[in-house]
């Protein structure tokens, strides 16, 4: 399990609005070493039913065990690895930058450049907010940091799998992308990579 | 009628077809007692450790098939369960927890015997609840106890604070069914699937069957036979799969790996068709992964599609109910005799001889266990904690009923056998009941001696006496240069001494010809009896495949040469 076959993987999460539920959640994570990179939890459609985006760094074979232990929690619904997917990936940024009477038209340019806008106007400050996929708001961020971040708040990913062009609307999130359905297991050979070798306890 | 959240409990565990709760009350779980000594139906068994309580809740469990109850109190009370816990979670035992937790308004500050006891067990655990409303109770028992029994089965522990227990009364409403929208067990297979597995069953010259601990929780032993008879399979049963088919039948070939037979494992080694049935490729059981198998498809059936493809990649996953699988799977099999291959597992039990005790002037503990299953028939029900005397229960007794061998085996509990076998002979009184410890986890658990004593639970207790850690002794002369450091047992109590401390029949055996006759007193004896067996000190678990290695480096009983074939 090297971390040089780590990837990111996106994983989508159905879960019953419970407490405890995101402990669960996360342990199954923190149980094999991995680091939560982003992690985003609001209301689904469905009442009673949350939905959790989250972006887990590790192998293959880890990745994908865990995500069947998800599935396999009893406060959650349905999980969808949509790493491979076509999808809506959007983050939403606050940025309080350093601004002074003189460069606050060259940061509203900026702002205004990546179709982002301007939240709080203070003496020293301005609360930028700016949505769209992790690189846009990396490049906003280089962008204002000359003139000094002095705060970032980030929500993490949120995504959802693209509807068919041409087709019915996609009614559910990942529809086509569910690795395990209801009873867990498509009917293929087992798909993964064959586990490695590791010293004997 | 009313009721308290204690009293809405001992409702919900009659409801659940509840008889028997392990348990031993604290502060905060003092109303559930109160409540409960209005209810003679349930019947409590007070332990002297809580670790006893969730053991034995776990040894009736295995021995009757039906849900374990424990219960212990906030804080100390509760962790104490953990241990206990693990080993259920570990082994798939269903069996369900109550704890009491301080009042709604403590938790949090530190109070008391205050604990995050739902935190503690979330990973042993095979779900949990706080309950924080008294309505909430009779819900949580229902989908307790149906989540501990169905599917991959597993502990579930419920914590219910003392205002809640103790507070405001509502009335009883048992729910019809459970609300638990995320957790479907898989029933039958798809028929695709199965027939992948038959195909390749059918094509298959050398195949095996690895039977485990899931066709004895699916009770899916007369099928196993089935399957084994129709196209003439030889059967290997894993530690905890003993049992699914008597050590008589004749394609029985026993246990593999670490200290199983060294024919099951050879068998494996050389087998094109491994065919897997609720066991889980354990690192005992494969060892080096790379090496196991390495001719082998596999045909892996289970309930829980975690296991697919976690240690050992599966040909043809099977996702179902085992029982319903194997019924589904049994009429595509088409019957056969694999003559060839029944002759060359024939002939490896001839070259391999793995049950060979050799003659010795000190008392040998194969010695022992090979006459209880001599003088029990093979009939009763053997309880193990972890180690060598865990391996000799394995190997030399004929088991030849399921779920008559109750180990622990994943969590590798020292201990487990003195409590569990209290809970499997409460649930089988009809059966006789063997706990066989060591002297080292004797000492882990024995202050329940006492639960014995005052409930009149009739267990034999046999310790295979070799004044040591008899396995960490073993792994220190095999790969740590002889050097057993911490694991003399130097200042060991007498343990006929102690057995009459608690007012019960204490017996020393020291030689083999006392054998016979000391088990057939100890059965004779009404009541627990303990029986000190004093076994020779620095004897080996033979076969042997050391951790991380494979069938090719096992190491066997250097005399047992020359043998020949051999059956338990």
């Amino acid at each position: 399990m090297s971390a040089s076959n780590a990837e990111q993987h996106t994983i989508i999460a159905l879960v019953q609005d419970r407490p405890g539920v995101l402990t669960r959640v996360a342990g199954l994570f923190r149980r094999r070493g991995f680091n939560i990179a982003s992690l985003a939890v609001g209301a689904s459609e469905r009442k009673g039913l949350s939905r959790l985006t989250f972006v887990v760094t590790g192998d293959q074979y880890t990745v994908e065990q865990a995500t069947r232990h998800l599935e396999k929690l009893i406060d959650v619904v349905k999980v969808s690895n949509i790493s491979e997917e076509d999808v809506v990936a959007r983050e939403l940024a606050l940025i309080k930058v350093r601004a002074t009477p003189s460069n606050r038209s060259e940061i509203l340019e900026m702002v205004n450049l990546f179709r982002a806008k301007v939240v709080d106007v203070g003496a020293r400050s301005l609360v930028v907010e700016t949505t769209g996929e992790e690189d846009k708001v990396d490049a906003l961020y280089d962008l204002l940091q000359p003139f000094g971040i002095l705060e970032l708040m980030r929500t993490g990913r949120v995504a959802m799998v693209r509807g068919k062009s041409g087709g019915r609307v996609s009614d559910d999130v990942g529809a086509d992308a569910v690795i395990m359905g209801r009873n867990g297991f498509s009917a293929e050979r087992a798909v993964g990579s064959a586990p490695g070798h590791y010293e004997g306890v | 009628m009313e009721m308290t959240g204690a009293e809405i409990i001992c409702e919900s565990l009659l409801r659940e077809g509840v008889d028997t709760i392990f348990g031993l009350p604290g502060g905060a779980v003092l109303p559930f007692y109160g409540a409960l000594s209005g209810y003679p139906k349930l019947r409590h068994i007070l332990v002297r450790h809580e670790q006893a309580a969730a053991m034995a809740a776990d040894g009736y469990a295995r021995a009757t098939g039906k849900v374990g109850v424990c219960s212990a109190t906030s804080g100390p009370g509760a962790t104490n369960l953990v241990t206990g816990l693990m080993a259920a979670q570990m082994d798939s035992i269903p069996i369900v927890c109550i704890t009491g937790q301080v009042p709604r308004a403590a938790i949090g500050r530190d109070a008391f015997q205050e604990t995050d006891i739902t935190g503690i067990t979330l990973p042993v655990t095979k779900h949990n609840y706080l309950v924080m409303d008294v309505r909430d109770i009779a819900p949580a028992i229902k989908e307790a106890f149906y989540i501990a029994r169905t599917g991959r089965p597993g502990p579930v522990l419920i914590d219910v604070p003392k205002d809640v227990l103790a507070g405001e009364k509502i009335e009883f409403q048992w729910p019809d069914e459970v609300d638990l929208p995320g957790y479907v067990p898989p029933g039958d297979p798809d028929p695709r699937q199965v027939r992948t597995a038959a195909d390749l069953i059918n094509r298959a010259e050398r195949p095996v069957i690895l039977a485990g601990h899931g066709v004895l929780i699916s009770r899916a032993w007369d099928e196993l036979r089935d399957l084994a008879e129709k196209a003439q399979i030889p059967v290997i049963t894993t530690l905890l799969g003993i049992g699914a088919m008597s050590t008589e039948h004749v394609l029985n070939l026993g246990m593999p790996g670490m200290h199983g037979m060294a024919y099951a494992s050879l068998a494996i080694d050389r087998s094109d068709l491994v065919i897997c049935l609720g066991a889980r490729f354990d690192d005992r059981v494969t060892g080096r992964l790379s090496d196991f198998a390495p001719g082998a498809k596999i045909v892996h059936v289970d309930v829980d599609p975690t296991e697919f493809n976690k240690n050992v990649v599966a040909d043809a996953p099977v996702l179902g109910d085992l029982k319903a699988s194997l019924r589904a799977l049994i009429p595509m099999v088409e019957s056969n005799v694999h003559l060839d291959w029944i002759k060359e597992t024939d002939t490896l039990r001839a070259e391999h001889p793995s049950l060979f005790i050799r003659k010795s002037p000190e008392l040998l503990p194969q010695q022992v266990m090979k006459q209880i299953s001599d003088e029990t028939n093979g009939e009763a029900i053997i309880v193990t904690g972890v180690g060598q005397h865990q391996m000799w229960a394995a190997q030399h007794y004929g088991y030849k009923e399921p779920n008559s061998l109750i180990t622990s085996g994943g969590s590798g509990a020292m201990g487990y056998e003195v409590p569990a076998a209290l809970g499997a002979k409460v649930g089988r009184p009809e059966k006789t009941v063997w706990s066989i410890a060591g002297d080292g986890g004797f000492q882990m658990t024995l202050c329940d001696l006492a639960t014995a004593v005052e409930n009149k639970i009739d267990v034999k207790y046999a310790i295979l006496n070799n004044g040591s850690l008899g396995m960490v002794r073993q792994w220190q002369d095999f790969f740590y240069d002889k050097d057993f450091f911490a694991t003399i047992y130097s200042g060991n109590p007498d343990f006929v001494k102690l057995a009459e401390a608690y007012g019960i029949r204490g017996i020393r055996v020291t030689r083999e010809e006392e054998v016979a006759g000391a088990i057939q007193e100890a059965m004779e004896t009404p009541g627990p009896v303990v029986v000190d067996f004093v076994v020779k000190e620095d004897e080996f678990v033979y076969p042997m495949i050391p951790a991380g290695e494979s069938v090719h480096e096992m190491l066997e009983e250097p005399e047992a040469e020359g043998v020949g074939f051999e059956r338990i």
